[in-house]
């Protein structure tokens, strides 16, 4: 028994160092910011040699083919649901100009995005809120890419032509339950929302002023979701970002004011907010491949893509 | 009649070599360590979730978490009490189990004792073939058709009530009929091996001494197979309280004490709705929800190897 | 009536009741669970087609297909069989050959149990943090793989324990009496009589492992993209090698995402591969008993 215990510990220890030895390997490759193959730094060559790449060829081809035009590596940004149709539509855009590059988005919300660029796991966090000072002094740079509006949107049966901000606050803290007050037909209001920690659930409720105040009737984990359940609820009211909102729905006029990019611009629209690819440290100290997709989105191809999605276009 | 064939070529070549003893040692290590893989795996697996789940409950104090029904981790001043959650899975689990068992048991008796044998040729294949189907369609039908079917109910229950938070019918009682049908093939399948298993003499004594068919099933079969039911209803019990997906948007997912017509969360929904975006206590809160899940499932762990070790029987 | 007995019966209006439960819960069961079905394909067949099979949604171009979701269920698969089964058979061995009963084998046998008996949602939590933060893996298919080795190790383990079983002692004390070691007895006579167990095994684990969600969401990730392939061969190779520290979500994981984005028809679609799939599975689950009854 006792030498039967003594193998299998020492079998497990051989095991863990296995493991550990697949994880090196592993963790520089999960975080391969990717580099040109002319610039890279020797400490990521040897990582890609790891990852079973294959820095050296790579490197004689581009040596032989020339200069910047072969980037090649992959970029992985985890983040915001909201940015979903954004960074798709943006990272489909860029591998077009440059096959040889991956460019692989996560959507699991924008703490864990940020969490993953602090954590080293992915280049870029994508955030659809400000980040938080704490977020900040660790290390993470804002970088704003669009800007969104949140639309406030019902089933397209319902009969209400809008509300003031005040009926909203009203609503959605639950003072309002029947769309009979609120200017439509008597019908039972279902307030629909974001779970605690989204973006866009920390920046509606900011801006009315309402934090930890509202009492939801359903918390959804995705933009997505809020949608098609509105849309498939008659009396349903929910919040999403304004690039996501379509004929499924109907955007709701606040104060008056319909919910487009012109007057968001113009400032008469009061719900909108950021959207922030964050990265470890200033773009400026991100690998080369990084500081090409910035240049890419907030360019003239990336901003055109990003005003295709219904966004409005930082300056 | 294979094996007896390989038999003589493998021996063959055996007699007379004697060099294996290394190769013997080896052997058995390898197969040992692999053999001690699962208890590697359970123990980093508890290690882990009780490293990750146990910061939140110093921080927060255990009483608060357990006890307190507020949950509202991104308020100004953070509240972390999961009682309403627990309750939830307690709740649900056990309306799911009341709906799902008596269903699940009596189509076991059908299969086995009372269906003659070609119809229980066509229904047996089919049940166990919803056994393989994946959660998310459970989930799926469950958005799809369930949710507003529940939600007509719900308005036609409700239409005179001010003060009832109207849910679109995601809500516990719509969670608890899909986990109902989820648990039906595991339920039925173990039942009905269970029956097979009775020795024929306990059915033959019971009919010779005029018991009726009826009489013979529920009062000498049934109680013969007690200890093969009792293991299906726990693990209905283990898959019903573990199941997420399935349940996270058919359930509304907002923190509510678990009434029929309200929107709840489960144990397993409130790790998958917020795990995305949270951060920090918020964040530990969840890997606490996990912890707590764990010892739900090893306590129900535990009950099954006591149940199995009565019975003398493995499933 | 068939239940006559020697003593003249009235029957009771209870038992009446009762069979007419019996009858009652089994049309409430087989309608349910072949309504799920029926629907399902319903549902789905029409968004059936070529294009949504081969190729991969673009938000540029407004198509969807799910060819990616395909390719990376089939990396999980294969990276987790890859691990998961010779550690299963491997245990197996070693409980059915080796191991006396003792403290050790109690405790072997209870933690594969327990590792059955674990959510998916734990495994996810557990994976996350483990293979995706501790060992850095990030989220990718490896580290889903993990995951799952975790998850259907119970599955492989029984059903080759199982097999191992009924291979007749005489085989054994045959071989060992003619001289052969134990090393060489298992690999030349009890694992070639051990395989259609070990395959069942391998299929209920390919079952679970196209159906698991909970566990991958975290691990995984969802990631819809094709291997980028272009150049060599072994180019090409090392490609398809890297696309394993990618992220990359399954058909299920899919399935769940566009659900829950009110995708409908995408979902129902999905649904259809994917009970297409279990079915596939389920048949040559059959033909594999009934092969291996007749033996």
């Amino acid at each position: 028994m006792k030498k039967k215990s003594t193998t299998i510990l020492a079998l497990a220890g051989a095991v863990i160092l296995a493991a550990g030895s697949l994880a090196g390997c592993g963790s520089n490759a999960a975080a391969s910011s990717g580099q040109t193959d002319v610039t890279s730094e020797s400490a990521s060559q040897t990582s890609r040699a790891d990852a079973a790449s294959a820095p050296t060829d790579q490197a004689s081809q581009a040596d032989a083919s020339g200069q910047e035009e072969s980037l090649s590596g992959s970029i992985l940004m985890v983040g915001s649901t909201s940015m979903e149709t954004l960074a798709t539509a943006l990272a489909e855009g860029y591998m077009e100009l440059h096959p040889e590059v991956t460019v692989s988005a996560e959507f699991v919300g924008s703490g864990a995005g940020i969490e993953a660029v602090l954590g080293g796991t992915a280049d870029i966090g994508n955030s659809s809120r400000n980040l938080k000072e704490e977020e900040k002094a660790a290390g993470a740079v804002e970088n704003v890419v669009a800007i969104d509006g949140i639309a406030v949107c019902v089933d397209p049966a319902n009969t209400a032509s809008g509300l003031t901000k005040q009926q909203l606050i009203d609503i959605y803290t639950g003072k309002v339950t029947n769309w009979a007050q609120a200017g439509g037909a008597d019908v039972p209001i279902v307030v629909v929302g974001r779970e605690a920690g989204s973006g866009t659930r920390s920046a509606f409720e900011e801006i009315l002023g309402i934090e930890d105040q509202c009492a939801y009737a359903n918390e959804l984990d995705s933009t997505g979701a809020v949608m098609a359940k509105v849309a498939s609820t008659p009396g349903a009211i929910g919040y999403v970002s304004l690039d996501v909102v379509d004929d499924t729905v109907t955007a709701l006029p606040l104060d008056g004011v319909e919910a487009t990019a012109e007057n968001i611009k113009a400032g008469g629209y009061f719900l909108s907010r950021p959207f922030v690819m964050a990265t470890m440290g200033d773009v400026s100290s991100q690998s080369p491949l990084v500081q090409d997709w910035f240049a890419y989105v907030l360019g003239e191809e990336g901003q055109a893509i990003a005003s295709s999605v219904g966004l409005i276009t930082v300056e | 009649m294979k094996a007896e064939k390989s038999i003589l070529p493998g021996a063959g070549s055996l007699i007379g070599k004697k060099s294996g003893a290394a190769a013997e040692r080896a052997a058995q290590i390898v197969f040992t360590a692999c053999a001690s893989f699962a208890i590697l795996a359970v123990a980093s697996i508890t290690l882990y979730l009780v490293l990750s789940g146990t910061p939140a409950i110093f921080q927060v104090g255990l009483k608060e978490i357990l006890f307190s029904t507020v949950w509202a981790p991104t308020a100004a001043q953070p509240r972390y009490g999961i009682l309403y959650v627990i309750l939830t899975s307690v709740v649900g689990t056990g309306l799911a189990i009341l709906l799902g068992v008596p269903v699940g048991i009596l189509t076991a008796v059908f299969l086995a004792e009372v269906a003659d044998e070609r119809v229980a040729a066509v229904v047996k294949p089919a049940v166990e073939l919803l056994a393989g189907i994946p959660s998310v369609i459970y989930g799926l039908l469950g958005i799809y058709l369930l949710n507003p079917a529940m939600y007509r109910l719900e308005r036609w229950l409700f239409r005179d009530s001010a003060t009832h938070q109207f849910t679109g019918g995601a809500n516990l009682l719509s969670a608890v009929i899909v986990l109902a049908i989820m648990i039906l093939p595991t339920v039925i399948n173990i039942s009905e091996t269970a029956i097979r298993a009775v020795p024929p003499s306990i059915k033959a004594a019971s009919l010779a001494l005029g018991g009726s068919r009826i009489q013979t099933i529920f009062k000498s079969i049934l109680p013969a197979a007690k200890s093969g039911i009792v293991t299906a209803v726990v693990l209905g019990v283990g898959r019903a309280i573990g199941e997420a997906m399935a349940i996270t948007l058919v359930s509304g997912s907002s923190v509510n004490a678990p009434l029929p017509f309200r929107s709840v969360r489960f144990l397993t929904t409130a790790i998958v709705s917020e795990m995305g975006y949270s951060s920090g206590t918020h964040r530990q809160m969840l890997f606490t929800i996990g912890l707590v899940l764990f010892v739900f499932i090893m306590v129900i762990n535990l009950i099954l190897t006591r149940v199995l070790k009565k019975g003398g029987q493995t499933p | 009536m068939t239940g006559d007995t020697l003593y003249h019966k009235k029957k009771r209006p209870l038992e009446a009741l009762l069979l007419g439960a019996v009858y009652g819960a089994a049309s409430v069961s087989v309608l349910l669970l072949c309504g799920v079905i029926g629907y399902v394909f319903a549902k789905g067949a029409g968004t059936l087609s070529w294009s949504f099979l081969t190729t991969v949604t673009s938000a540029l171009k407004q198509t969807v297909g799910i060819a990616g979701n395909l390719v990376n269920t089939l990396y999980i698969i294969v990276l987790t069989l890859l691990a998961a089964t010779p550690i299963g058979v491997g245990a197996a061995i070693y409980l059915n050959e080796y191991a006396k009963p003792g403290r050790l084998v109690r405790l072997i046998e209870f933690t594969t149990e327990t590792l059955s008996g674990i959510p998916s949602v734990l495994f996810g939590l557990f994976g996350m943090v483990f293979f995706g933060e501790v060992l850095g893996l990030g989220y990718s298919l490896l580290s889903g793989a993990f995951t799952l080795t975790l998850m259907v190790l119970p599955l492989i383990v029984r059903n080759a324990q199982e097999a191992l079983r009924t291979v007749p002692d005489s085989y054994r004390s045959g071989a060992l009496g003619m001289g052969a070691s134990r090393w060489h007895m298992i690999r030349t006579i009890l694992l070639p009589s051990a395989i259609p167990g070990i395959l069942t095994g391998i299929i209920l684990a390919v079952g679970r492992i196209v159906g698991e969600s909970a566990a991958l969401l975290f691990t995984a990730g969802s990631a819809r993209l094709l291997p980028r392939l272009g150049g060599g061969l072994l180019e090409n190779v090392k490609k398809l090698g890297g696309k394993a520290l990618e992220s990359g979500g399954t058909l299920t994981i899919e399935l769940y995402l566009q659900m829950q984005n009110g995708k409908y028809d995408v979902a129902f679609g999905a649904g259809c591969v994917l009970i297409v799939i279990v079915l596939c599975i389920n048949l040559w689950m059959k033909l594999l008993a009934g092969r291996w009854k007749t033996r």
